[in-house]
């Protein structure tokens, strides 16, 4: 309805209220995904899939045997309003059996979903909505679980025509059971099953207590199709039972979240002519989530230290032969 | 996550009873510094591989 057709006389004088709109409505900042239009991409736009890999920021992607490798890329074949997609690519077809496995997943903080109140009776509905293509046409499979991967939600959205960009969206009614962390490490995992075995699949449409639930029962299984394609963007979960429109936010804001959970720092560290260690001091630019792991594009054998959240320095190693590291990477990753 | 040449290190600095400060191991192809934070993913995972005897770490230099 245009906001221009509302009259006050089709409104009860107590119908809005300033609690409905504070205290209810998603008034910004109202995505729980990070990146969820796929722009962000540090560590590069394409590759192939392991156990699990991280492919644009904040969305991993994992398979395991007999399931083959999958690649992936920061797609520019994406639908109105947006300009990436993450594409995946399943390669040669296979049968997860019971323990291979296909998935992508985005794990989200606990600090970010403690106003979800899972776990406790003021838990709320959240809503996943996104943009979706796949070469393939069906039932396929969506699932929310907990850090401890003991209780889970599966859900199914229907794809009704192959290669066609259609919007999904998923109710996940409120959780007063189970564990939901709100600290800095994993609150939730949202996962879409690829390729689940039977023994990860349950049933969708009730929490379910048990162990590794992350596949969909009944659902298709891309990686069982030989270079089967499944696209997506415009990834949001946001509290209450309806989906609103994707929430666009600068680049720098979204590139500022993903940084929390990996950084490169595209410059070049030399040692300082002040130490015997061979010191050369480093900052992020964005505080880590945990003290990163360090790694680096060349390292002339430079021992890398994370001090601190915020930064570190690095140092000569035995077998020292150069001056400078560059392309430092720092992975505070759930 | 394959895990191979596991090895602590010391840093130089800050570091008066000159502790092991993290684990150098090569992480599915790449030489990875893993600091012993029990928040950091890697070095849980390090730690679950040593617990099931798949992965041991060498002592530091």
């Amino acid at each position: 309805m245009a906001l221009s057709t509302i009259k006050t006389a089709s409104i009860a004088n107590d119908a809005v209220t300033t609690d409905k709109i504070v205290n209810d409505g998603n008034l910004g900042n109202k995505n729980l995904i990070i990146n969820g239009a796929m722009q962000v991409a540090q560590r590069g736009t394409s590759g192939t899939s392991t156990a699990d890999i991280y492919t644009v920021d904040r969305f991993s992607l994992g398979h395991g045997s007999p399931v083959n490798a999958m690649t992936f890329e920061q797609s520019t074949d994406a639908p109105a309003n947006f300009k990436y997609s993450l594409k995946i690519t399943a390669g040669t077809g296979a049968s997860a059996g019971t323990t291979g496995y296909a998935s992508l997943r985005q794990a989200i903080e606990g600090q970010n979903i403690a106003h979800v109140n899972f776990g406790t009776s003021a838990a709320k509905d959240i809503t996943l909505s996104f943009w979706v293509k796949c070469s393939l046409t069906g039932n396929f499979g969506t699932n929310i679980r907990n850090q401890a991967g003991n209780r889970a939600y599966a859900s199914i959205y229907t794809i009704n025509s192959a290669n066609t960009w259609e919007y999904k969206t998923v109710t996940i009614p409120a959780d007063t059971g189970g564990t939901w962390p709100t600290d800095s490490n994993i609150g939730f995992h949202m996962q879409w099953d690829l390729g689940a075995g039977s023994n990860y699949d349950i049933a969708a449409g009730s929490w379910t207590d048990g162990t590794n639930m992350f596949g969909v029962e009944g659902t298709v299984k891309l990686t069982e199709t030989t270079n089967a394609t499944w696209q997506m963007t415009g990834v949001q979960v946001e509290i209450g039972d309806v989906a609103t429109p994707f929430e666009h936010e600068d680049i720098g804001a979204t590139l500022r979240k993903c940084k929390r959970y990996y950084e490169m720092i595209d410059t070049t560290i030399f040692q300082t002519n002040y130490s015997s260690n061979g010191l050369g001091n480093f900052a992020w630019t964005e505080q880590k989530r945990a003290t990163p792991t360090l790694s680096a594009d060349t390292n002339p054998d430079m021992t890398l230290h994370a001090e601190t959240t915020s930064g570190g320095y690095v140092y000569k190693g035995s077998g020292f032969t150069g001056n400078a590291v560059r392309g430092l990477r720092g992975a505070s990753e759930l | 996550m394959i895990i191979e040449n596991a090895k602590y290190v010391k840093a130089p600095l800050d570091n008066p009873d000159n502790k092991n400060t993290a684990v150098k191991a090569t992480i599915n192809g790449t030489e990875m510094f893993v600091p012993l934070d029990l928040d950091n993913a890697d070095f849980i995972e390090i730690q679950r591989q040593v617990d099931a005897g798949t992965v041991t770490i060498e002592e530091a230099d």
